[in-house]
Order: C-alpha cells, then structure tokens, then sequence
C-alpha cells in the first residue's frame, strides 16, 4: 500500500537552514548537508529544502548544496526557490534533485507550469502555494513573495481557482501552505486542506501548523493528503521523526517503516 | 574484483542520482553516451525521467538504439529506463497521440494508470512484492520503494516484482540480460541501496 509521507522542509538563506514564524524573523537553525542526512536516517520519507531568498532577490543564488545533498542523500528531495526558467529548472535537476517547487515565478508566469512540463515531465513539476485567509472578506487567497516580508503582495487569484489552473498547466504536486498557520505549531487547517483536496487530483502535501503528534494524524485522516510538511517541530526536536512514524502507523495511517 | 560499470548517459535528469548511489555503494561509475564505452563495459543502466517521446528522441538522435540493443552485459532499466526497455510505450507528449517505439529489449507495452479515485502521478513508498531472484535477493515482500510515474507495464509473464495501487502493475520486469525497476533504487534508501549491490553483484 502506498504510504502517506513525512516531509522535513528546510528553509534555506543564504546556504544555511532558517526558519521563521509567520514567515518573519528568520532564526538559522543549522548547515544544510548534515541536517539533511539527519533528516534522512531519522526516516523522513522526503525532504523540501526552499531557497526563500531566491524569488524576491530577483536572482538565482548559488545552488552548489543540491549537489553535496543529493552525494548524500538517497531519499527523493525537492528544490524550491527562484527557479524561473527551463534552465534554472534544468540545472536543479541535473545536480540530482528529484523534483523542483516553484511559486512566485508560476504566478508571474503560469506558462512556465507547462513548459517544464513539456521538458522534464509532470513527475518532477511541483507547485507550491502560499494561501492566507482573508477574515475581512472570507475567502482563502493566494500570495507571492513571501520569503521576504518586505515584498509579500496578494495576487488576483483565489486559493482554490490557482489549484484548479496549475493543474490544467501540468502540475504533478501541490503544496498547500497555509500561512495563517505557519509556525505557530497549533495544527493544519483541516477545513482549508478538505476543500482544495476535493480539486486537487495529484498528490497534495499538507503544509504549515504541525505542533503535535495527533495534527499529524488529524490531516491525514480528515484531510485525506497524500503528505505532511513540517519545519519548526523537527528543528527544535518537538517531534522525533521515528516516534511520529509509530504513532501514526499505530493510529493505522499507511507508514514506511525504516 | 574492479567492475566496469556505465551508466548509459540518456540525455534525462536523473544520472546524478544514480550515479551518486553506486558511488555511495563504493562502485566507480562512467556516464557515456560513447558506444564502445558502453559495449566494453561490465554492467550497464538505462536511467531516464520525463517523457518517453523525449527519451526515445534523446536516445536516437545520440546514435544509441542499436547499442544499446546488442547489449549482452547485465542491464538495468531504472524508472523511464525500465519502460524503455518495453516494445512500446502510450507516453505521448500532450501534442500527440501516437504510441512511442521504445527499444524492443523486453516485450510488453507501457500503458496509462486506470486507478479509479486515486491520484496520479503514483508518487511516493508503496510496497513491492518480489518473486524469488537475484535482483531482489534478501529483500522481503512488502519491502517499501519510492516510486514516481503514471505509465505503467501490467503483470505479465516477464513481471519480477509487483506493486499495487488501484490495479497491479510489474514494479520489475526481466528477460535474459535485461532487468527493469520501476521504482527509484538510488531514491529508496537501504532497500534501493540493496537493490542496487544486488544488481552490481549479478
């Protein structure tokens, strides 16, 4: 059976892990390449590294450490940040990273989505999603450039709209992060996750508010993702991976066992 | 003994991985797109991620199809790799429809997923039920890979491995001096580690 998956994400800035709340205040947590194979041996099913700098810096940064990752590294892992043509795509991927995340760039440009498509096949094109709930007007709406809070804007689109259209263009993952809830460790929203999971037919990672072990099994069972994506938990060894694992293959949610 | 291992450079994007997996197994490695590298060598893979219609294309235009068919040296087709190795794959582009030639080194026919309410791509650790052979010596049934595709080759009589979700499908397939994986051995951590010595064992 196919089991749901565990996913360490690491901020990176700058060549070393950070992670902030609320997407603010960015703390560094550690260098990338040992937490990485920490990660790994713990039993995370897959890793995110997010260049969070990348996109609002308008440049690509050094991407040397997807190579000294994937040398180490021999569970599948994503690439995430300022990755804005085929070429910067290609790149990502040749130094042996499984799967490239893109946000910001897909919304300046949603034909980028199909493009990388075209070149490097719906397996490897993920799509990450930065949705707020907006209490004024009730609606989940979609943000880009939140690395840096300086230049975080609301895009046009609704949450569930942009899911739908990343889609059509050739998505083969979403990453829903909540960002209502991100780092605040007080659990996934559930009722935003059910009703994008109700569009989404690839495989959607649940992303932003895991404190404890039962949210976990919470997002899985009412929320029916295919992943969970947690930081800050891990980083402050909050959750050890192992227990987590047991505790939800215990809870009968499908599991790989290392 | 010092082996002569090449990986068979595709053209596709998953060569380092592969080739980073077999060094982390303490095996050299040569990546080449050179014929008589890759007859002169020992064991070869067939790596590839993307489309079949690229991967074919790829492999064409390198001058390779007929290389790589008089290949007697164990052979393993990774993922894309694997597929190739069938008769013929559905893995169009979005533009076409025809079915794509592969290369004929295994018979079989790589076709769409038909999983019901389930989402594609398959992606992430199912687990795979070997029957008894070299490739999968020591690894147990239920033994989870990592796997990412939405094309598939049905159980048939060449299948070495199965895999379940929505329908079964071959997670391994063989004949002769040709061996396919559909998962990712060089992304499926001890088990694909062992996988992998198994293959360089053979």
């Amino acid at each position: 059976m196919l089991a749901r998956r565990i996913i360490p994400c690491l901020d990176v800035k700058d060549g070393k892990v950070v992670k902030g709340v609320k997407f603010r205040n960015h703390e560094i947590i550690g260098d990338i390449v040992p937490l990485a194979k920490r990660y790994a041996e713990a039993g995370a099913d897959e890793l995110v590294f997010y260049d969070i700098t990348a996109s609002s810096d308008a440049r690509v940064v050094d991407k040397s450490w997807v190579e000294r990752i994937a040398e180490v590294i021999d569970i599948p892992f994503c690439v995430a940040g300022g990755i804005k043509t085929i070429e910067d795509a290609g790149r990502i991927l040749a130094m042996g990273a499984d799967k490239i995340s893109i946000n910001s760039p897909a919304l300046a440009n949603p034909e980028l989505i199909t493009e990388l498509h075209d070149v490097y096949g719906q397996q490897c094109i993920v799509i990450g999603i930065d949705s707020h709930f907006n209490e004024a007007t009730g609606k989940y709406e979609v943000y880009q450039f939140t690395g840096d809070e300086t230049r975080t804007q609301q895009t046009s689109w609704e949450t569930a709209d942009w899911v739908k259209e990343v889609q059509k263009r050739g998505a083969g993952e979403i990453v829903l992060n909540c960002m209502n809830q991100d780092g605040v460790r007080e659990g996934y929203d559930i009722k935003q996750l059910k009703a994008i999971r109700e569009l989404c037919q690839v495989p959607l990672i649940a992303s932003g508010g895991a404190g404890r072990v039962h949210h976990f099994a919470d997002v899985f069972k009412e929320a029916d993702v295919d992943g969970a994506l947690a930081a800050s938990v891990f980083h402050k060894a909050i959750i050890d991976i192992g227990e987590l694992k047991t505790y939800l293959h215990n809870e009968t949610i499908p599991m790989r066992t290392v | 003994m010092a082996q002569n291992i090449v990986i068979i450079d595709t053209g596709c994007a998953n060569i380092s991985s592969v080739k980073f997996a077999l060094q982390r197994l303490g095996v050299q490695v040569t990546v080449s797109d050179d014929p008589a590298t890759i007859l002169a060598s020992d064991k070869a893979f067939l790596p590839g991620v993307g489309s079949a219609q690229n991967a074919m294309a790829s492999i064409a235009n390198k001058g390779l199809i007929k290389t790589i068919q008089s290949l007697t040296q164990p052979t393993l087709g990774v993922c894309l790799g694997m597929q190739l190795m069938t008769a013929v794959s559905q893995e169009t582009g979005l533009h076409s429809t025809d079915d794509i030639p592969c290369l004929n080194l295994i018979p079989g026919a790589v076709e769409r997923m038909q999983v019901g309410d389930l989402r594609l791509p398959h992606m992430g650790w199912n687990t795979v039920n070997p029957n008894r052979n070299p490739l999968f010596a020591g690894i147990n049934h239920g033994t989870h890979f990592y796997f990412v595709h939405s094309y598939a080759v049905p159980v048939y009589e060449h299948t070495l491995a199965t895999c379940e979700y929505g329908m079964a499908f071959s997670a391994a397939i063989h004949k002769d001096n040709f061996y396919g994986v559909q998962f990712h051995p060089e992304r499926s951590g001890d088990a694909g580690a062992h996988l992998l010595e198994n293959f360089v064992r053979l």
